[in-house]
């Protein structure tokens, strides 16, 4: 019988569990595990809840699966620890040993599909009412339908269907280590629209892209994460709270629940799944929450909606991995990490796509992470290799932060690879001129921004006229356009048509003030003018 | 019970003992040694393999022989009594009495580690603690269940401070203790505290942990959580808001680092343990609102930047899990030297305005901190080009820098502003401004307020 040889914090030796799978779960005195090496008889686990009192001898129950997720109709609108069991309903203290069973409760359940229909695996075979108004789908795990329940409600394990051999209930468990599949792969870029000026415009992610966010502590990625988790145009959000402060989580939990969804005109909450590993739960399942949190994403991808999954932060994720592997005695790599960091990000960030699901939908799942820097330091590892698997990189930036310009995202040290295509789309559907816009707008910020540095060493009165008016056209455009705040009620979110005239309204007021430089007006006449109307349009609905 | 004693002795290393031949002993146990001639130490367990126990010596290992002690565990992790009984108290870095009092009793012991609060179950800290410190009170506010460092550099009077303050927070109306744990203090800064502690340590209002520079490093891992175990019963179960003073944190993680380096642990940054985020956060995490609950715990960690740097890990970690900094500058002349523009409270906008402080404060605050930037710059400006070269406009700015140095962010170490005082004196600094500039205050706020 398997029995523990060794405990040391989370780690466990585990003697004579010969058999057991690499990454199988195992459970000790009801605490659950997870076997991250195995030699002979001998396996090394990786415990998720606090080990305090566990002894050598103890006996070890393999299960014989993988680290599952209970996925279901209850996740929408609830809160959730990193190995998705529910919060919503736990006790004040988290005690170690809570497991996750079936959900309580009963939903609306209204059959799709006809008995004797052959259906394929993802094609929907029932709708779920959730109090969201998004539909839960019943995705059939192939084959022809044996019986279907009629409409009617039904409790998360009552079985809905049979279908091939398989009872199908509302309820189903997945791996979290492991993607979804699905069945291709879509290039066509489509924006994903944050609401956020700065991102929509200069860098943007499309639906099933990646971005990550980074900016040391006081550089606004919370809040930044926050306003995207809030207005992005996603069916689904999953935010994952991996390890950062419980009061933040407090929160967004109670902002979601406050605000309105301006699509669906119900409570935000209920088409946001949160994952809340806060910085004190368990470190180990800090490491699984994002695994859980992609597979939630993936799961309602395959429904045919768009997810977004939101990291705060993956910094803390890559932390706990290399906490457990220095218990564990991996040999380290770049500052302690290890050596499987790179690939690890890699993987993690891969997960993300535009597809075409096996049921033929099309479905999206578009990963933000958070890379929280330590010491701000851009050149350290998780951030460095982050930099390289994303598609879009927005840097925070403390001097920004500093002079309150909120989001503090650097034009000169962020990109979006995808925002060529992405303005070219703009152009196509309603957005004309986005394209052009947007090259006028870097273009001036990056101009503004070599002038001021040129500008701190011999005055701004010693440049040239227009060269002035670039200095001022940068202002304008950091504070008319690129400024934006998530206490405002008409700004905190702002539509792409009303972000392209915004930008034509600054650019507007930039040439006329080259054209009266061009024609002989004095510079410190153009930078007299009252600006204000321009600076506030942003704050008028 | 009887008590098993095992006695055979594997090694002995830095502030560890390896015991041979132990059975049942679990992982993070208490335990208890005794040596040769009978005095005891405390220790717990930081590994178990087979019948090996690898055990952390609270007190240190100093004088200790294999052969001559003998080692007992207790079956549970450390815990301490809680209850009313720590007030008033002044106990050493693990919780014994220094006072000449009894032992502190309580009617049931609960183990340091402490359970994570369900985030579903936290409440947005919303109200304020008053510190009786203008500067802080006005633009730093302290919020109820909030955590906010007080980051510092050697030789600046960061301990005077936070005595201070531990010695004149409240929460108007409602109960209130405070809890100031010390880690690593000299003696003279311990008598210090205590000293200016004196007062509400008499009146039963507080409980002051000492683990002094000399004390055994060890210690310094469990005094914190002793601190807030004592704490969270006072909040959670009695319903007070509680204010926990943690000084100095740079103390503790070298604390930790001494361990994590006799265990022969791989180093990260600096040599700090790559736990040092998880750790430091499963002391910060412990204070907060509970929904249904009266009470709250108010964290300050008080630390020490080493040569001033805010990227070290200490102060590096630190703020990614606080919610704020109070920082102190040697530029700033006089006392408190917070320096107002580096510091910041996140959950200050939740904490402050009508029905918590003052309608105005929060635009107030905004308008005062604008100002100082603007005269910050000016200065610099100055600096380069000369004084005479300044516009009126700005001279009005360096006025308002002088008022707000001289009237309202310098005051005495025993001397407690309420909160009309601090606006009396925010409005007096504002109003040497030309009226046109307070853009960002409601007019009527300055129609009341405003006095040139």
């Amino acid at each position: 019988m398997a029995a523990v040889t060794r405990v040391n914090g989370p780690l466990v030796e585990v003697d004579g569990l010969g058999g057991a799978a690499m990454f199988d779960l195992v459970t000790v005195r009801g605490l659950p595990g997870e076997i991250v090496a195995v030699r002979g008889e001998r396996a090394t686990v990786q415990m998720y809840e606090y080990t305090g009192g566990l002894t050598p001898g103890l006996p070890v129950e393999p299960t014989g699966s993988p680290l599952s997720a209970v996925l279901g109709p209850h996740l929408l609108g609830g809160v959730f620890d990193g190995l998705l069991r529910p919060l919503t309903g736990a006790p004040m203290w988290l005690e170690p040993r809570r497991l996750a069973g079936t959900p309580a409760g009963r939903w609306r359940f209204d059959p799709l599909v006809a008995r004797g229909r052959a259906t394929e695996r993802g094609t929907p075979v029932g709708a779920v009412g959730t109090a969201g108004g998004l539909p839960y789908l019943v995705l059939s795990p192939g084959g022809a339908v044996g019986s279907i329940r009629p409409a009617g409600e039904y409790a998360a394990g009552d079985v809905v269907a049979t279908i091939g051999d398989a009872e199908v209930r509302m309820v189903t468990r997945r791996p979290v280590r492991e993607p979804l599949p699905c069945r291709e792969r879509l290039a066509e870029p489509v924006p994903l629209v944050t609401g956020q000026r700065v991102l929509d415009l200069l860098f943007p992610v499309r639906l099933g892209g990646t971005a990550a966010a980074a900016g040391g502590f006081g550089t606004g990625k919370t809040v930044l994460l926050q306003q995207i988790a809030k207005w992005c145009d996603a069916d689904v959000v999953v935010y994952v709270g991996c390890g950062e402060r419980g009061n933040e989580m407090a929160d967004v939990i109670s902002d979601l629940a406050r605000i309105t969804d301006p699509r669906t005109g119900g409570r935000l909450a209920d088409r946001t799944v949160v994952i809340a590993n806060t910085s004190n739960m368990p470190m180990m399942a800090r490491e699984a929450s994002v695994y859980t949190g992609v597979t939630v994403a993936e799961h309602f991808r395959d429904m045919g909606y768009g997810a977004v999954l939101i990291a705060d932060s993956t910094s803390r994720w890559a932390e706990a991995r290399r906490e457990f592997g220095s218990r564990a005695g991996t040999l380290p790599a770049e500052e302690g990490y290890p050596a499987d960091l790179a690939s690890a990000i890699a993987a993690f960030y891969e997960r993300a796509g535009r597809v075409t699901t096996l049921g033929g939908r099309t479905g999206s799942v578009t990963i933000i992470g958070a890379v929280s820097p330590p010491g701000g330091d851009m050149t350290e590892p998780v951030t460095t290799h982050t930099e390289r698997f994303v598609r879009t990189l927005w840097t925070l930036d403390r001097e920004l932060a500093y002079a309150r310009h909120y989001p503090a995202v650097s034009w000169d040290a962020s990109f979006s690879r995808d925002a060529g295509p992405l303005a070219a789309w703009h152009d196509r559907n309603g957005g004309e001129g986005w394209a052009a816009a947007r090259a006028r707008v870097s273009a001036l910020l990056a101009e503004a921004g070599h002038l001021s540095g040129l500008a701190e060493l011999v005055g701004a009165t010693a440049l040239h006229p227009r060269e002035r008016v670039v200095l001022l056209a940068g202002r304008l455009l950091r504070e008319g356009l690129l400024q934006q705040s998530a206490l405002s009620t008409v700004d905190a979110y702002c539509a792409p048509d009303r972000t392209l005239a915004l930008t034509g309204a600054v650019l507007g007021a930039v040439d006329e003030c080259l054209a009266l430089v061009a024609a002989g007006t004095p510079a410190g006449d153009v930078e007299g003018r009252d600006f204000s109307a321009v600076l506030r349009a942003k704050e008028s609905g | 019970m009887i008590e098993v004693e095992y006695t055979d002795v594997a090694e002995l290393r830095g502030p560890l003992v390896v015991v041979r031949g132990t059975g049942g002993v679990g992982w993070d146990e208490f335990a208890s040694i005794r040596l040769a001639g009978g005095r005891r130490r405390h220790g717990l367990v930081l590994e178990v393999s087979g019948d090996l126990a690898l055990v952390q010596v609270l007190e240190g290992t100093s004088g200790m022989a294999p052969g001559e002690i003998g080692v007992a565990f207790s079956g549970a992790p450390f815990g301490v009594p809680v209850g009313p009984g720590w007030l008033g108290r002044v106990c050493d870095g693990l919780g014994e009495p220094l006072d000449g009092g009894p032992p502190v009793s309580g009617a049931e012991s609960v183990p340091v580690g402490g359970l994570p609060v369900n985030p579903v179950w936290r409440l947005p800290p919303s109200e304020p603690v008053l510190t009786g410190v203008s500067v802080i009170d006005l633009l730093t506010t302290l919020v109820r269940g909030q955590k906010i460092a007080m980051f510092s550099s050697p030789g600046l009077p960061h301990l005077d401070l936070a005595a201070q303050i531990a010695a004149q927070a409240h929460a108007p109306g409602e109960p209130f203790n405070v809890v100031f744990a010390a880690m690593g203090l000299t003696h003279a800064d311990a008598l210090g505290v205590r000293d200016t502690l004196e007062a509400r340590t008499s009146a039963g209002d507080l409980v002051l942990l000492l683990n002094l520079a000399d004390d055994p490093v060890i210690e310094r891992v469990l005094t914190p959580r002793i601190a807030l175990t004592v704490a969270e019963h006072l909040a959670f179960r009695l319903g007070r808001h509680v204010l926990v003073v943690l000084a100095d944190m740079t103390s503790y993680c070298e604390a930790l680092r001494e361990v994590s380096s006799a265990r022969g642990e791989i180093p990260a940054r600096r040599a700090y343990p790559g736990y040092l985020y998880s750790d430091l956060a499963s002391i910060y995490e412990r204070c907060g609102k509970v929904r249904d609950l009266p009470g709250s715990v108010t964290l300050l960690p008080v630390l020490t930047m080493p040569a001033g740097d805010v990227t070290h890990p200490v102060p590096d970690l630190t703020g990614y899990i606080t919610e704020g900094q109070i920082v102190l500058s040697r530029d700033v002349p006089g006392y408190p030297p917070v320096d107002p523009l580096a510091s910041l409270s996140r959950l200050m906008r939740h904490g402050v305005g009508a029905g918590r402080t003052r309608p105005e404060h929060a635009d107030l605050a905004a308008q005062l901190l604008a100002g100082l930037a603007r005269a910050r710059q000016a200065q610099e400006l100055a600096e380069l080009v000369g004084a005479d070269a300044l516009g009126p406009l700005d001279r009005r700015y360096l006025d308002l820098a002088r008022a707000f140095t001289g009237r309202l962010a310098t005051q005495g170490r025993t001397e407690s502003h309420d909160l009309g005082e601090t606006f009396d004196l925010a409005w007096q600094v504002l109003s040497t401004l030309p009226r046109a500039e307070l853009t960002m205050l409601d007019p009527a706020a300055v129609d009341t307020f405003y006095r040139p």
